[in-house]
């Protein structure tokens, strides 16, 4: 009885947006195809995380927590597909990224270039925390965890998504 | 409960996708051999994008091919005549390393080793990674349908890269060895230490369970040991870059890899690699008496052909100009040279295609000073012609054998070193004592040849 006008009130104020099935498909896929080849020219580019970034721009935009976790279940296991490692690290590293990240779409308003920077770094941090707990606990896999890096790659990932989210605004609409 | 699942729907979904794909993993550590649904999945995936990753590899190519072989050709010339220099100044070193090499072979031989040595490649092209910095994986466009299968070395001509993890159809994986979960048996160059190279989280590549009362300098080369049974031995692997002591028995030593992993083009695959006993052209039977007398016969010099072969080492040229010269200004002249003159295909752990070019231009220049030279140049079916005159009273059944071509000359002990040394050892203007092979030649032979020290007159 108490939470129902809250939620109610916070869906009204924030925008729900949905996307075309065609673009739901084919910018993870881009995402996933271009983080394949770009590290193989230019090895930096593999401190960022595209698909990681599509799958919180997704979540957030579309503010559903299942839609959210489903995104990020689908694009972590095909990401983990192209990996020589065991399927499913990246895909519960990125359920947990997609559902919380939608979940905090409800909350907050993500439009915001300085949000979606703290809010993309922080995910990033998350990611790699249930990443390296997976690996470490259920797989025994050697998994360092460097600290200097991974704040390094929040911190880039963050300013990364603020380039790609403003270019991904232009294929929402309205729900 | 309906109610339960109701109020928590999307917590109770999340809790159900995630212990889908913890339940998926325990299957995937209980049974390491991959099977089933994760090897349909990863097939479904890379069959999905790596046509992606083609059309994009292909498209880039194209525009900086034209773009290097059309447009920008800047300094072309001048980076031509600097190699030029460069390929004489290593053919001059080809001939210092392979007489050392020739008697490593034969040191070999004599102990009964075995050593190995890259007999087929096929090139690829690099055409994506994992895109992720946990999994230091590349994809490459080869895959079953062209002879590739798990666990062949993939190298460049720089060094070691890796070994084929998965094959697909058109497509494999190949794990690099910079991977926390690769492993490649080394050894440092100089010291001979053994260790283990793997790789590290943040992508290093590390020489472990080196102990650390033994000296290890930085700069030192590692190759590999061949140990692990799929990397050639004495390939190189990389260079020591810094050393630190453990916190075990052992040292820490990062190795910075001799192939760059981080701009990998074009590799090749190792599809065959032979292992046989070294290949020395001694003679596999005791040496006689009565052939080393015959040896210092005289003999009389056959007329030469009115045409000489053409392409062939041991044509005229050895009379009237320096043999260096002859073996250096003409490749394939060389080549036929090295392949008669008992020179196995390759040394340890070389790549054939690449080396065989390179011993090819070097053993003539070593060769063709003595007689030993002119006979097994003989052997060839070019260059018969030329055999009669080098030595016309050939009797031993060893000398200038047709196995010549695959390295295994019969030629007599005595024969071999005597061709070779006065060459190496700068001497190869001096008229040779004990091989009467030598003496028709004698008037044409050239000035005296510089010691091995000094590059060749040209």
């Amino acid at each position: 009885m108490i939470d129902m006008p809250i939620v109610r009130t916070s869906r009204e104020e924030i925008e729900v947006y949905r996307f075309g099935p065609i673009v739901s498909v084919l910018i993870p896929t881009m995402a996933l195809v271009i983080q394949a080849f770009v590290p193989v020219r230019f090895r930096f580019f593999a401190i960022f995380d595209l698909p990681l970034l599509v799958t919180i721009f997704f979540a957030v935009a579309r503010r559903s927590q299942v839609a959210g976790l489903l995104t990020g279940a689908a694009v972590g296991l095909v990401q983990d597909a192209l990996t020589h490692q065991a399927i499913g690290l990246y895909g519960i590293a990125k359920t947990v990224v997609g559902y919380g990240a939608s979940s905090l779409g409800v909350k907050i308003d993500v439009e915001n270039p300085g949000t979606r920077l703290l809010v993309t770094a922080g995910f990033y941090l998350v990611h790699q925390a249930a990443y390296f707990l997976v690996a470490r606990n259920i797989l025994g896999a050697t998994v360092g965890w460097l600290w200097a890096r991974t704040l390094l790659a929040a911190l880039l990932n963050g300013v990364a998504a603020i380039v790609l989210f403003a270019v991904l605004d232009r294929f929402k609409h309205s729900a | 409960m309906e109610n339960f699942f109701s109020r928590y729907r999307n917590a109770s979904i999340l809790v159900l996708v995630l212990f889908a794909q913890v339940l998926g993993l325990a299957v995937q550590v209980k049974r390491p051999t991959e099977s089933g649904g994760t090897s349909l999945i990863r097939f479904w995936v890379v069959s999905a994008i790596t046509p992606f990753e083609k059309a994009l590899v292909n498209t880039s190519q194209g525009v900086r091919n034209i773009w290097r072989n059309y447009l920008y050709l800047r300094g072309v010339r001048h980076e031509n005549r600097d190699l030029k220099a460069q390929i004489e100044r290593l053919r001059i070193e080809q001939v210092r390393l392979s007489e050392d090499a020739a008697q490593a072979r034969r040191l070999q031989l004599l102990l009964g080793f075995k050593e190995q040595f890259i007999s087929q490649t096929l090139a690829a092209q690099v055409v994506g990674s994992s895109g992720s910095d946990q999994s230091h994986v590349i994809y490459i466009d080869k895959g079953a349908n062209d002879g590739i299968k798990p666990d062949m070395a993939v190298i460049t001509p720089a060094g070691i890269v890796g070994k084929v993890l998965r094959v697909f159809r058109a497509s494999s994986q190949v794990l690099l060895i910079n991977d926390p979960s690769s492993g490649v048996g080394a050894i440092l160059e100089s010291s001979r230490l053994q260790g283990i190279l793997q790789g590290t989280a943040a992508g290093e590549t590390m020489l472990r369970y080196v102990m650390s009362d033994e000296k290890v300098a930085p700069g030192e080369r590692v190759l590999s040991s061949g140990g692990d049974r799929i990397f050639p031995k004495g390939f190189p692997v990389g260079t020591v870059q810094q050393i630190n002591p453990g916190s075990d028995l052992f040292l820490n030593i990062r190795v910075k890899p001799a192939a760059d992993l981080s701009r990998l083009e074009e590799v090749l695959v190792v599809t065959r690699m032979v292992e046989n006993a070294p290949q020395t052209s001694e003679p596999s039977k005791p040496l006689r008496a009565a052939d080393i007398l015959a040896e210092r016969l005289p003999r009389v010099p056959q007329k030469p052909p009115a045409v000489p072969a053409k392409g062939t080492a041991a044509a005229p040229a050895p009379a009237t100009k320096p043999p260096a010269e002859t073996a250096s200004t003409n490749p394939s002249q060389g080549a036929t040279a090295a392949s008669t003159t008992g020179t196995p295909p390759t040394g340890p752990a070389v790549v054939q295609s690449l080396t065989t070019g390179a011993a090819a231009t070097a053993k003539p220049a070593v060769k063709t000073s003595g007689p030993a030279a002119i006979r097994s140049a003989g052997a060839t079916p070019d260059s018969a012609a030329t055999k009669p005159a080098a030595k016309p009273l050939e009797a031993t059944p060893a000398s200038g054998t047709a196995g010549a071509t695959t390295g295994t000359t019969g030629e007599p002990a005595v024969a071999e070193p005597a061709a070779s040394k006065p060459a190496v050892n700068g001497n190869a203007g001096k008229p040779r004592q004990n091989g009467s092979a030598a003496k028709p030649a004698k008037p044409a032979v050239p000035p005296p040849q510089p010691p091995p020290g000094e590059e060749v007159p040209r």
